[in-house]
Parts: structure tokens; sequence; C-alpha cells
């Protein structure tokens, strides 16, 4: 069915005859199939594919086992690069474990989220429903190739997850038969409040989740005299006003005002600076050379030296590191760097002809 | 300072050159009138020509420049259209240290320098979770199953030929992420309304009624009273949406924005549109939806987009964005060109339906005025204000309220730290403060 529409150009007639004929058969309500020869049913296979969602509930979830052994292989493998081995690491993504203690397992509340003791939530101070946590293994890891675990695999990964968050022993293997044991042993499994205002929909009085919409704060319209005086409770603070570069330049040239000059000169000099060394690094180029040393190839104040005063140095460098080149510092080769952009290797080249910092 | 004198359309060229170091003091001090006596003086002072000039006129009138005098460019020298080169400025941009992965981060909308309340496609701002993909529309399907198949009477699959024949609706919405303004909180953390809001947009899209889709597979509306919806990245994004808000109608599977397909950063060629809803359950690259008897506690409702309060609880399935309202302009990070007249112009929203007022204050929030809207106000759409103010060169602190049609009043940061504390990160709606000083700049502070 799936390949067949597919090809919906060539077959649209002889599709929608099907359709016809498949829907025409059934007792419809009202406005059920009230769009003649519009959609097709799904096949089970379809299904079976994309529907792949388990919920709180455990439906959906797929028969399987993992244990904590094979879970630290696969992490080590596919996820350790991101989370660190320990699922500890801030590097990239916030922390998956830690944070939680015997005692949060026993309460189902982890006390560090009221006590002020966390000095950073980690997924599973955070999360109440293990199904989440397997459901978006199995949907979106790992980062680069997101699918492409089988349901063992998942079901070890989250095993050496639990693990790691001491909830279960070294020696477990966690499967569809007892991933509900787990979850009463979920330190934040009570964590979760929905008495709020925030749910578009039926509240929980009527089967729903929340309050109905009544909203947590009264403030009123008041026109006149409101207060006695103006708190000011927080200012920018001068980091801030220059982290997100020059402002000056993130508003129009004219019009009723203009962005606030917030780098400076100096500063924007600094800043690009900056930014070209970082494009130096990733560009493999620091790898050769230093700013005030020969490491294989020259250091770029021996460039500067050589080249001073030559009205064509720029050309000649940007040739030089585009095509590679040698014989000028010795028998080394400078390798081409053809996949460099020529607008990158043109930075590049004016960072080191000003003297690179 | 210097760039404070350089606007177009002034008779005496930047004055910087005719300054001394005492007198660029005293602008920076606030003392704009000493400005317009400089220039009298720098004007005498000139050579003759351009001296001669300036007594005639401005040289932008007196001689015609080139687009006048001479021939332009065809039709269809740029078959899509793109901005002035003049207007390189206003870009989407990062703040730096949010996030440390380009696929799964944020890109803001430049609001200090938009009108009116239609975001350009090409600045909408992004979200994505695991990066953005130009999905082939022939081979994108939209299937609608069941978490049982008790559910509904069939399962179907839907191609975007056929999703385009149905009858289509357009309508304005906004769309805010839960965590817009989030950074901010504890305290002030960034410069400009482009960091502290722009996680914000609205646009018109086009697309079909959910309801409908349900409706065609014969959803079992007593049973079904939630809604899965899935997108068709890698991360495969999904959020459960109350089916109270598909039975309105208002939840609509869209194609359209701004009158063009969806952009490819927007969810091209399909998304689901849950006005008022925060912007991650209008999910992006659409490619199921499920009707369910029980919400779904995914990844971004159970493990993010939760908000924690202070007694260490979270707030969990928190959806709505509540009426919430910021000045564009002027706004932090900006500085005023010099005393007198100013339009000072700010957007509106609620996730609960129409903006019905806005108040605007000068003096940190002691007495408010009431601003205008520019109709038509929609629902669950950005409403641009406008009020009028002569700056006499004091400082001043300007803040917007705004009130929607439930009689909601957008709260003070007093009045919302005291309910949900300062590490909510999701739903921060409080009153907005820009502070200006003698010099016109405007910076971000926070009022109580």
């Amino acid at each position: 069915m799936f390949k067949f529409s597919s090809a919906s150009f060539c077959l649209r007639g002889t599709k929608t005859l099907l359709v016809f004929a498949l829907f025409s058969a059934s007792t419809a309500a009202l406005a059920f199939d009230n769009f003649k020869g519009v959609g097709r049913p799904a096949t089970p296979a379809e299904v079976k594919a994309w529907d792949i969602d388990v919920r709180p509930d455990f439906k959906g979830l797929p028969k399987g086992s993992g244990s904590v052994e094979q879970g630290q292989e696969l992490f080590e493998a596919k996820c350790a690069s991101c989370h660190g081995t320990f699922g500890e690491s801030n590097e990239v993504f916030t922390p998956l474990v830690g944070g939680t203690t015997k005692d949060d397992m026993k309460t189902g509340r982890v006390k560090g989220l009221s006590s002020g003791e966390l000095p950073q939530r980690t997924t599973f101070t955070k999360v109440a429903t293990i199904s989440t946590v397997f459901d978006y293994i199995q949907r979106a890891m790992p980062w680069t190739a997101p699918k492409s675990l089988k349901p063992d695999e998942v079901y070890a990964i989250l095993a050496y997850m639990l693990n790691l968050s001491e909830m279960v022993p070294a020696d477990f293997v966690l499967s569809d038969k007892n991933i509900a044991e787990v979850q009463k042993l979920l330190p934040n499994r009570n964590g979760m409040t929905t008495e709020h205002g925030m749910w578009p929909g039926a509240p929980a009085k009527k089967g729903g989740i929340g309050n109905g919409g009544v909203p947590d704060t009264a403030n009123k319209a008041c026109m006149k005299n409101c207060k006695q005086e103006v708190q000011i409770g927080s200012t920018l603070p001068e980091y801030a006003r220059t982290a997100h570069g020059e402002l000056a330049e993130q508003n129009r040239s004219f019009g009723p005002v203009r962005g606030t000059r917030t780098l400076g000169p100096e500063a924007a000099k600094k800043a690009a600076d900056a930014g070209t060394l970082e494009l130096a690094t990733k560009s493999g180029c620091m790898a050769c050379h230093g700013i005030k040393s020969k490491i294989v190839g020259p250091g770029y104040n021996e460039v500067v030296a050589r080249y001073a005063g030559q009205t064509d140095a720029e050309a000649r460098l940007i040739g030089k590191v585009k095509a590679g080149g040698q014989g000028v510092w010795g028998s080394v080769p400078m390798p081409p760097n053809a996949h460099l952009k020529d607008e990158d290797v043109k930075t590049l080249v004016q960072w080191i002809l000003s003297g690179a910092k | 300072m210097v760039d404070i004198v350089k606007q177009p359309g002034r008779l005496r060229p930047a004055p910087e050159n005719f300054l001394s170091d005492e007198q660029v003091k005293a602008v920076g001090s606030g003392r704009r009138d000493f400005l317009r006596r400089s220039f009298i003086a720098a004007g005498a002072a000139l050579a003759a020509p351009l001296a001669a000039r300036a007594s005639e006129g401005d040289p932008n009138i007196l001689q015609n420049p080139a687009w006048t005098t001479s021939l332009g460019q065809p039709v269809a020298t740029r078959p899509y259209g793109l901005p002035s080169q003049y207007e390189s400025q206003l870009l989407r941009r990062e703040s730096p240290g949010l996030a440390r992965v380009g696929g799964a981060s944020v890109s803001f909308a430049p609001l200090q320098g938009l009108f009116g309340i239609i975001t350009p496609s090409g600045l909408h701002f992004e979200r994505h979770h695991q990066g953005w993909h130009d999905i082939d529309p022939s081979k994108h399907r939209l299937m609608v199953n069941g978490s049982d198949d008790s559910l509904l009477k069939k399962a179907k699959v839907y191609t975007l030929d056929e999703l385009m024949r149905l009858p289509s609706a357009s309508r304005i919405h906004f769309i805010e992420c839960g965590a817009n303004t989030g950074l901010e909180w504890g305290n002030v953390a960034v410069p400009t309304v482009q960091y502290t809001h722009g996680m914000l947009s609205c646009s018109e899209f086009t697309g079909v009624p959910l309801k409908y889709l349900l409706d065609d597979c014969g959803v079992d509306y007593k049973k079904a009273r939630y809604v899965l919806a899935e997108g068709a990245d890698g991360s495969s994004m999904t959020r459960t949406i109350p089916m109270e808000m598909v039975e309105s109608g208002e939840v609509m599977v869209a194609y359209g924005q701004n009158g063009e397909m969806l952009r490819p950063e927007n969810g091209y060629p399909l998304r689901l549109v849950v006005p008022g809803v925060q912007g991650v359950s209008w999910v992006k690259w659409l490619r199921r939806i499920e009707v369910g008897d029980q919400p779904y506690a995914t990844k971004d409702e159970a493990v993010h987009y939760i908000d924690l309060l202070p007694n260490g609880l979270h707030r969990q399935y928190s959806s709505i964005q509540e009426a919430k309202s910021v000045i564009t302009t002027p706004s932090g990070g900006q500085t005023l060109l010099d005393h007198g007249f100013y339009n000072v112009s700010g957007l509106a929203w609620s996730g609960r339906g129409k903006i019905k007022q806005v108040d605007v204050s000068f003096d940190g929030g002691i007495n408010w005025q009431t601003a205008r809207l520019e109709g038509p106000i929609q629902n669950k759409a950005l409403t641009r204000f406008n009020i009028n103010w002569v700056w006499d060169g004091k400082p001043a602190i300007l803040q917007s309220r705004a009130m929607d049609e439930t009689g909601y009043v957008q709260p003070t940061y007093g009045q919302l730290r005291k309910v949900r504390g300062t590490k909510s990160i999701y739903h921060n709606n409080a009153i907005q403060s820009w502070k200006i000083i003698e010099s016109g700049e405007v910076s971000n502070v926070q009022v109580l």
C-alpha cells in the first residue's frame, strides 16, 4: 500500500476507486469518511513501523530485555561521547544521572529539588515516569543515528542508567516484565503536579488535567499612584551587556533609535580575533602553526615578518593555503586545504597578516 | 553618541569632527540642546562649498542621487525577492552559551526592528530538538491512528496531495516557546528584546482543522480525550494535546505560512498549529497523530517543559501561554536619538484569547496610560500597541502590561516569583521593564 501511494501520480484514478470501494462498504458516522478519495487506510505494517510511543502505563512497550553489563558496553560506544561514561557529563547536554538518594527512592520525591542542595537537575531528578526514558531513547537516540537501537539495546542502556542511579544492582536485567517494578523505585515518581491553570483541556474534576484554567496570579490594572516607590530587583550586568556581540550592529542604522555601541573598535577587534582563532583551530591550522612559534610549519609571526611590505601578500598566501606548498619554509610540505571556504581562507589570511592574536 | 546624530534627512553632516572632547562629554551627559547650538557653530566654520550647500538645503535634495538619474534593474532580477542591502542587521541570532549543540538550540527573532504583527518567515524564531531537515513533500505522509484500535474506525494515511485538497482555513496566530524569557527568571541576564522575548513569532497559517481528519477516521470522541502529535525529524518530537482543543476546531494541520509553504526550519511541509499553547506542542514535520485515552508523558512533557516550583514539585502539562506584552521600540540595547516625540510601540498576546487592553508606564509602574491597539484584534495572535511619548531627557522606566479578554492582567516579577520562585524556566510572562538614562541608552532592568 505504501509503495502504491508513492506512485500516486500515475495511479491516481485506480487508487481513488480502490479507496472508495473499501470505504463505501462501512456504515459511516455523519462525518466519517466525508472526503471522498482523500486518504487511505493505514496498513498494519505501516502503523507498526511508526507507532513506537510508550505510555506511562507501558502501552506500546516492545518485548525484550537487556542487562546492565550489555548496557554499559553500548553506553560507552554510543552515548558516552555526549553524556560521559557515567551519564554525568554536562559538556554537551545536561547530566542524565546524579542528584538522587536512597531516601528519594523511598519517598518518590527528590529532596534536593526543594532544599536547594542540587547544583543542577539531572534527568533522574526530574522524571516521574520510566516509560518516558525508554520512549525517548528508542525514538531519538543516539543523537546522530536516532531509531537505530533495537528494543533489547534500549532495555540494556536503560538498565545501565538505572544502575548508575543506584536503583538496580550491577547484575540486573531490565525487561518488559519487570519495568513496572522499576517504576516504583523512581526517585521523583511523586514529584509532578498538574494542579495549575495552564492545561487547555478539561480540568481534573472532569477527568482531565489541572484546575480548569484558573491563573495563579491576580494582578490588577491599577492606573494612578499604584505604588509608593519603584523597586529595582535586578539590572543588566556589564558582562551580559557585551556577551551578545556588538548591539549597534543588531539594529537598523536609521529610524527612531540606534543600537547601543557595546564593544567599541578595540573590543570588536578582540572579539573578531577570538572568532578567527576558533576558525583557525577548527580548520586544523593550529596543529602545524603557532601564533608566535614554529610547530611543524612556521609561526604566524614568522609569516608576517617574511611577507611584510609585499603588496600581493594576501593573494599569494590565499593561494598557498588553498593549494598547499613546499620549499619556502623547508622540506615539510603544507597540505592543500581545498575543503575550506574561500571567505574563510581570506579571513584567516587577513588575520595572520594583521598580526594574529 | 556619534550614531545619534547621523540620521539621514538632517541638514548637517555628522558632527563628530566638529565637536571637542568636552563637547562630546556634554552630549553624553544628556545636554542635547547644546548639540543644536554646536551644529550652527560647526556649519559656520565649514569650508566654503559645503557651507554654501548646507545653507541652501540638504544635498540629498539639491543633488539628485544615482537612483534618480540612472536606469534601475529589470523585473525578476531576483526571482525570489530579498530584503534591501541596508537591512542586513536584523537577523535571527543565537544567545551565546545558551546551548552547546546547534541542533538542539534556539535562534531568536529580532523583535527590536519588526513592525506590525506578522513575523517575516525568514526571521521566524527557531527551536529544533535534533536539527532541521528539508523534507521532500512527495515522500511525506501523515498517519492518524489510535493507541487502541477501538478509539477510531480506521487508521488512515494522507499525502500532501490529499491534505491540500481538503477544506482549508487561514488564521493568524502567535507561537511562543514555553521557555521564552526563561533566561530572566532569576535576574536580568540578556541585553535586548531579541534575547528576552525573541522566541516569539506570528504568522498566518493555512491548513486543515485537525478535527476534519479525526472525523474522517471516525474517532470515538467519548473515549479518545488526548491526542499525541509526532514529528518526522530525528527526535520524532512528541507532545500531548487535549481533545477539547481539537474539537474547538482551532488546532490545524498547517502547510502554509504567510502565503507560501512553511519554511523548512518551521516544519515544511506540515506542522501542527495549536493556538495559545507553547511552541513545543506545535509539532513540526508532523508525521503522525495518535488519539488516546490518557496523556503520554513524553520527554518534552516529563523531563523538559516542566516548571519547577519552590516546594520541589514540577508542574506537568503546563501548556497555555498566559497574557504577556513587551515594548519593542525603544527597548534594551538601543539608544534614543534625541529628546522629543516618540511612538512607543510593542506587542501583546494571550494564549487565552484576544487582547483587551494594554497599559504603558513611563515611571516604573506608578502611573499607567492605556495604549492604542492596532486592529483587527485577533484571537491568540500578536496585537501591536502604540502610545505617544515625549521624552524630556530625564531617566525613565518603560513598562507595558497586557490584559486579555478573560480579565487576566499580566503579573509583575514580584507577583510571579511569589508563586513560582525563580527556577521555573518556563512560562515567564512577567512585566518587562526598560530603563532609559540621560544619554538615551535603554537597558534591561527588573522592577519587582
